[in-house]
């Protein structure tokens, strides 16, 4: 009954947003205010019903409700409550259900919150945001319907992937989906802009809260993707090139790009072509990520669910939805008046630097991801662009983004004096420096590369703190003074540098783990001992136990340091019930230096195990710097000025200019 | 600076930038490409000893030998020939003879394959897209097991 109660809501909310495409967007052309008026009321009612189905299919997962043809394939009875919950989104139909949900809140949020837009603005935004909805409900309703019974139903649920049992991949999909599709808004807002033919800084002072919560969300989700496959997935890799991967990565790299260049619009109301261009090509980017995965078109490590006629429904949504943009962005973009004259040398300049490094890296990326569909399809021969050509282009791109990072927010707007910012930064490339040579002096057997992008990350880290010092004038005035200036830094400058401040630890973490990881791949009886990294584990031996829904061998490894006890080491090996498969389950330590890291293998005919241990040196920088990025992005959310998303200019001086 | 000048150097740097993307893009895919095979392109003799490239097929039933210390032998099949493998490491927990497996190394001159990768994935049930296509175009019948099941993982 429940079930048909989210079917039929879901039916509903159909109609609504077809209700919703339509006629916000006449009223707005007609300047009919009771017909602009309508998407409020349309914008909640389409959550609430999307709602009530999305807690009628996660009803049936909770109490296990096999006779629902989704909950059958993808859940079982014995799966603990967390695995059901997250099984609602562990699959194709239930993850694309939660697409459209958070489709209608971030819709819903610029109907409640958006009484400051101009009307008719506000009417677009909700027309368009609706027809993106429109066009996924009815992909859901026709080829991926969450709700279809099962008669008879079956005895029990054939059960999740059991490598998707876990709490990082729970909430994996929920953040990068909230990433993708909190990017569909600033879409939304670059089409009823073109559809306008004007935008403002208004316009960018809306559109950049919700990028900057996309971009949030969508680097902790991809973050969180990275530290399972870290560790559930036992090759101690984080980051592998892989198609799935690349598809979160672009809209990522185009956000991070739009974030930028929205800033540029809202301050100094330049850029503005190029911003509504990003604007539609990171929602593009987010769309064919979508079909990418969805239609397995592209061999991918991640096995994902895949369907070719899904697809192909997939691959025109993205058509309309791009093509159609980019066609309006061709006919109307003529229309928006030019914005402030900058000179190549000044804050903006520097925001244009990151833009042109950052979407050319997209364009790498995306380029090496799609090259083997294209050779394939054209020449028949089937290759595989792997994490060499990826590290080849994309690193030398990224190179000099990092070294100009630290200047840009010291550069003043319009105008700025290099010489100037380069003295503020002394402290930082005097720390950089220090940092190159000690890197070489203990390492200087290592890579002779890896010391230089350590000095890199380094400079990025310490160039954020100098920035932040140099405005609170931290050393030039009395202690006092400078804690005063600091509670009173706009919340946003705070924001930017924990968010550089995060990128360079997350440089750091890179270079560290992929210079200098010490791997050891051997067998081991039990009494045996093992060197790595200056750590001894002596293997004690293996023994099976039981988890609620699984079997397991449990190897311990004991670890010490130069005789004193360390911790011990408990990899496993697991075997599923349902369905059937095995995992490994790596044991790790967290030293400051590093993780220590262990993987059972398969037991030997001889009783011996094979064991893969490894040593990833400063590797948790890698998702810390994504969370204090992810932080960054929340403190600069905060800030009242982004809050009140006032429509008229302020009339005090831009933030970040100095203040003298 | 006209607004005209400004124009020209934002499309100079952007220009810039591309291409310099683009001689690093044809730099990199010259030095690593990695092209895909079946055991069959292998047997006609199409690879020279040395060249890297990943080969595709199942695992063929009774072939896996397992050596001293990590060392593992086994043979990969695409039912109309067949290529032994040799490999130092620790497979996949999905590695099983009959499955589905990409693996990425060289092959010797006696025909023996090296390889230093071995991919088999996730899923008990998944077969990489190449080798599904490759064993379709050789005309085996793909089973049950071969055929990629409903809502396996999420992205």
């Amino acid at each position: 009954m429940i079930i048909e109660l989210g079917h039929f809501a879901l039916i509903l909310a159909l109609l609504v947003a077809a209700a919703q495409t339509v006629v916000p967007a006449w009223g707005a052309h007609q300047r009919d205010v009771r017909l602009m008026k309508f998407g409020e009321p349309a914008a909640l009612s389409q959550l609430a019903l999307i709602l009530i189905a999305f807690l009628a299919l996660m009803h049936a997962y909770v109490t296990s409700d096999f006779s629902v043809a989704n909950v059958a394939a993808n859940s079982h009875s014995s799966k603990p409550l967390i695995y059901r919950i997250s099984g609602v989104w562990g699959n194709h139909e239930g993850s694309m259900l939660l697409w459209v949900l958070i489709l209608a809140v971030f819709g819903a949020a610029v109907a409640v919150f958006g009484n400051n837009l101009p009307a008719t603005l506000k009417a677009n935004v909700l027309s368009v945001q609706s027809s993106i909805a429109l066009a996924f409900l009815l992909f859901i309703l026709l080829t991926s319907n969450p709700f279809e019974r099962l008669d008879p139903a079956p005895f029990d649920g054939r059960g999740l992937n059991p490598i998707l049992q876990d709490p990082a991949l729970a909430f994996h999909p929920p953040f990068l989906y909230m990433g993708y599709v909190g990017f569909s808004l600033a879409f939304s807002f670059a089409i009823a802009a073109l559809i306008e033919g004007r935008t403002d800084a208004a316009w960018a002072r809306w559109v950049r809260p919700y990028t900057l919560l996309a971009w949030m969300c969508l680097t902790i989700g991809i973050a969180m993707g990275s530290w399972w496959a870290y560790y559930e997935l036992g090759w101690g890799g984080w980051w592998f090139w892989d198609p799935v991967e690349n598809a979160s990565f672009m809209p990522w790299l185009a956000g991070t790009a739009l974030l930028h260049s929205a800033l540029v619009m809202e301050k100094r109301e330049a850029l503005k072509v190029w911003t509504i261009l990003l604007a539609i090509l990171t929602f593009s980017l987010s769309l064919m990520g979508t079909f990418l995965v969805r239609s397995g078109v592209l061999s991918s490590v991640h096995a994902v669910a895949v369907d070719p006629g899904r697809g192909v429904f997939v691959l025109s949504i993205m058509a309309l939805f791009t093509g159609g943009g980019l066609a309006l962005f061709a006919y109307r973009a003529r229309d928006l008046q030019q914005g402030g004259i900058f000179s190549p040398i000044s804050r903006e300049g520097a925001l244009v630097l990151n833009n042109v490094l950052l979407t050319t890296a997209c364009v790498t990326v995306l380029v090496g991801t799609l090259y083997p569909l294209a050779l394939e399809s054209l020449t028949g021969a089937k290759i595989s662009v792997g994490a060499p050509d990826f590290n080849m282009t994309f690193v030398p791109l990224m190179i000099p983004l990092l070294l100009a990072l630290p200047l840009g927010p010291l550069l003043a707007w319009k105008r700025a004096d290099i010489a100037a910012a380069m003295e503020r930064l002394i402290a930082a490339g005097v720390i950089a420096a220090v940092v190159l040579v000690a890197s070489f002096a203990i390492a200087w057997r290592g890579p002779w590369l890896a010391p230089f992008c350590f000095a890199v990350g380094v400079w990025v880290m310490a160039g954020a703190l100098c920035e932040t010092a140099f405005r609170i004038k931290l050393g030039n005035a009395p202690l006092a003074e400078s804690l005063r200036r600091l509670a009173n830094l706009p919340r946003a400058a705070l924001g930017t540098m924990l968010a550089h401040f995060g990128v360079g630890m997350m440089v750091v973490g890179i270079v560290g783990t992929s210079a200098y990881k010490s791997e050891e791949i051997l067998l081991m009886r039990p009494g045996d001992k093992a060197v790595i990294a200056g750590y001894e584990l002596a293997f004690r031996g293996a023994a099976p136990a039981k988890g609620p829904n699984y079997t397991e061998t449990i190897g311990v490894f004991d670890v010490t340091r130069g005789g004193t006890p360390v911790t011990r080491l408990e990899p496993s090996k697991r075997l599923y019930d349902a369905p059937p498969q095995p995992t490994s389950e790596a044991g790790i330590y967290a030293a400051w230096t590093g993780d220590l890291y262990a993987v059972l293998g398969d037991q030997q005919p001889d009783g011996g195990f094979a064991v893969r241990l490894y040593f990833h040196p400063l590797v948790r920088c890698i998702w810390l710097g994504a969370l204090v990025m992810f932080f960054g992005g929340a403190v600069s959310l905060s800030d009242r000025r982004l809050r009140v998303g006032a429509p008229r200019r302020a009339s005090r001086a831009p933030a970040g200019v100095p203040a003298e | 600076m006209t607004r005209k000048q400004r124009r020209g150097l934002l499309i100079g740097l952007g220009v810039g930038v591309l291409s310099l993307a683009a001689i690093l893009m044809l730099f990199a895919f010259r030095q690593s490409i990695v092209f895909f095979h079946t055991p069959s392109d292998v047997a006609q003799h199409k690879i020279a000893p040395g060249v890297r490239f990943r080969l595709g097929g199942l695992v063929a039933d009774g072939s896996v030998v397992r050596g001293e210390g990590t060392r593992v032998g086994f043979t990969v099949t695409d039912t109309l020939s067949t290529v032994p493998v040799s490999y130092e490491g620790i497979l996949p927990d999905l590695f099983r003879e009959g499955q589905g497996i990409v693996a990425e190394g060289t092959l010797g001159a006696d025909g023996h394959f090296v390889a230093d990768t071995v991919l088999a994935k996730h899923d008990e049930t998944y077969m990489p897209p190449e080798v599904a296509k490759a064993l379709q175009e050789k005309g085996v019948k793909l089973g049950e097991g071969a055929r990629h099941p409903e809502g396996t993982a999420s992205p």
